[in-house]
């Protein structure tokens, strides 16, 4: 079954083509890392994915239903993102962990606050600290947790572990596993590390030039076949 | 004050030329522009209103406050050109304003419903209707801007663009209406408001000056909170698509 299906999807902002004719899909229960130079347009594709941005022409189907169908804050509850910018609002981390639910007029239990953050690797006395104190690290793994808060059926997560060395990113991809292999959780995973790529992947979308150039097994980046590919990864690599 | 005399004034004007001039500023053309604007338009508004005043006909009361309703309107709107429908919803706020205001002078017969007192009030409160909702307006989009990522953020897990922009939109109410609460925390210290001093000048009592002032400064408070509150309710949803995403200003 596919979680997230698109037919010929196509996005462009005054004249300028960003994403051209994407057509594929992001097998459910699986983890799909998106690779591809900067520029390429994944950060693009994930926010169509979470109904921040809407295709110009094509067809979405989350979890087997058209795009259309879904609220806005219910397809983004469904899908949840990890923004690459890990974005926080005024106030504490215990705010911004409490967000996903005080939109909803709910509250979050302080148990729960440090439950989320022992998940990333944080400990729960930060939860006093402002925000915007945070590092750039403890920043991407609050804003993860932050993600998790709404049980989202979906993950994309948008260069999650860019700011963390290499023993916290470690963590923070086998909290990412887990949550896969035990809660069905799909992943969709923007990564410019393609080591990471292959450690996590169970297949690879490689996205060049707003095109889609391969979709596969984590073997079409250890054996490129596509010459595209391979300059890439020859790139990527060296 | 015969013409002769108020045309003497035009020393007033001379000294910003010469300084424009010699400092090189490039404001003579707009100072000049300004200077004759200023006399047509009031010299006008001088024959309208004795016109309107001899007259005291409510329909050349109702002309005068549409009028200028239109001209604040239009006034305006430039700073929100980025907002749909921006035209209607300064129009619909800016006549509240006058209503609610006049309705509670007349209502309660605070002051007499005669073209003296209507007009001159209409035209503060109109007039200052229009430059808090330049101020909201202005500051409405540059804490939006500066923002944007919070605003997605809160987009993204969910949120309604109500809550989206909630805080944007309530430092930009504030920024609206804070200046009005300060001005009247020094207000007859500082300086004399306009009218009153205009009143004193006129040969009035400065008692009676100062009770017409408290008038206008309460009437101003209100004219503040409803102006910023109302645009901002009224502007903040055509920020946003159908899809609930923040359109970006191209
Ligand atoms: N609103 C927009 N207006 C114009 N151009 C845009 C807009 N949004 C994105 N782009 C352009 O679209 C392209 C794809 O951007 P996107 O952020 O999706 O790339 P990316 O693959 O995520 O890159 P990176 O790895 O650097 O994060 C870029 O060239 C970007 O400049
Ligand atoms: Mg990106």
């Amino acid at each position: 079954m596919h979680a997230i299906s698109f037919q010929d999807v196509s996005y462009e902002v005054t004249q300028k083509k960003i994403l051209s004719q994407i057509t594929g899909h992001f097998t459910k229960g699986r983890i799909t890392t998106l690779v591809g130079p900067s520029g390429a347009g994944k950060t693009t594709l994930l926010k169509l994915c979470n109904g921040l941005l809407t295709p110009t022409t094509g067809q979405i189907h989350i979890l087997n239903r058209a795009y259309e169908e879904y609220s806005p804050p219910d397809l983004r509850t469904t899908v949840g993102i990890a923004l690459q910018a890990a974005p926080m609002i005024r106030g504490t981390v215990y705010d911004n962990l409490a967000l996903p639910l005080t939109l909803k007029k709910q509250t979050l239990p302080p148990q729960k606050a440090a439950h989320y953050l022992e998940a990333v690797g944080l400990s729960k006395d930060i939860c006093q600290q402002d925000a915007r104190d945070l590092s750039g690290g403890q920043r991407q793994r609050v804003s993860i947790a932050r993600t998790l808060i709404n049980e989202p059926a979906i993950l994309l997560l948008d260069e999650i572990t860019s700011a963390l060395d290499q023993a916290a990113a470690d963590s923070i991809e086998k909290l990412i596993m887990q949550l896969n292999q035990q809660h069905d959780v799909t992943v969709i995973w923007i990564t410019h590390n393609l080591e990471q790529a292959l450690r996590v992947s169970d297949e690879v979308w490689v996205m060049i030039d707003g095109k889609l150039i391969q979709q596969g097994t984590p073997a079409i980046l250890q054996q490129p076949t596509h010459q595209q590919v391979q300059q890439f990864t020859e790139g990527a690599l060296r | 004050m015969s013409y002769f005399t108020l045309s003497l004034t035009l020393f007033f004007i001379l000294i910003p030329l010469v300084l424009s001039k010699t400092l090189r500023l490039d404001l003579e053309r707009d100072v000049l522009v300004a200077t004759v604007r200023a006399i047509v338009q009031l010299l006008l508004v001088g024959y309208i209103l004795t016109f309107v005043f001899e007259g005291n006909h409510p329909l050349y009361m109702l002309i005068m406050i549409i009028i200028m309703i239109t001209t604040a309107v239009l006034n305006a709107r430039k700073k929100g050109q980025h907002i749909k429908g921006i035209t209607w919803k300064l129009a619909v706020t800016i006549t509240t304003v006058e209503v609610v205001t006049q309705g509670i002078l007349l209502g309660f017969k605070i002051v007499p419903a005669t073209a003296q007192y209507v007009i001159p009030i209409s035209g503060m409160m109109i007039g200052n209707a229009m430059v808090l909702s330049i101020l909201f307006l202005n500051r409405f989009a540059a804490e939006v801007d500066a923002h944007q990522d919070e605003i997605e953020l809160i987009l993204s897990l969910g949120g309604t663009p109500k809550q989206a922009i909630h805080h944007q939109l309530i430092q930009a109410i504030k920024a609206g209406v804070s200046p009005t609460i300060e001005s009247q925390k020094t207000i007859g210290l500082v300086q004399l408001p306009g009218m009153m001093s205009g009143q004193i000048i006129g040969g009035a009592d400065p008692m009676q000056a100062v009770q017409f002032q408290i008038l206008i400064i309460f009437a101003l408070l209100t004219n503040a909170a409803i102006s910023s509150i109302m645009l901002g309710f009224l502007s903040y949803p055509a920020l946003f698509t159908k899809q609930m995403q923040l359109l970006k200003e191209q």
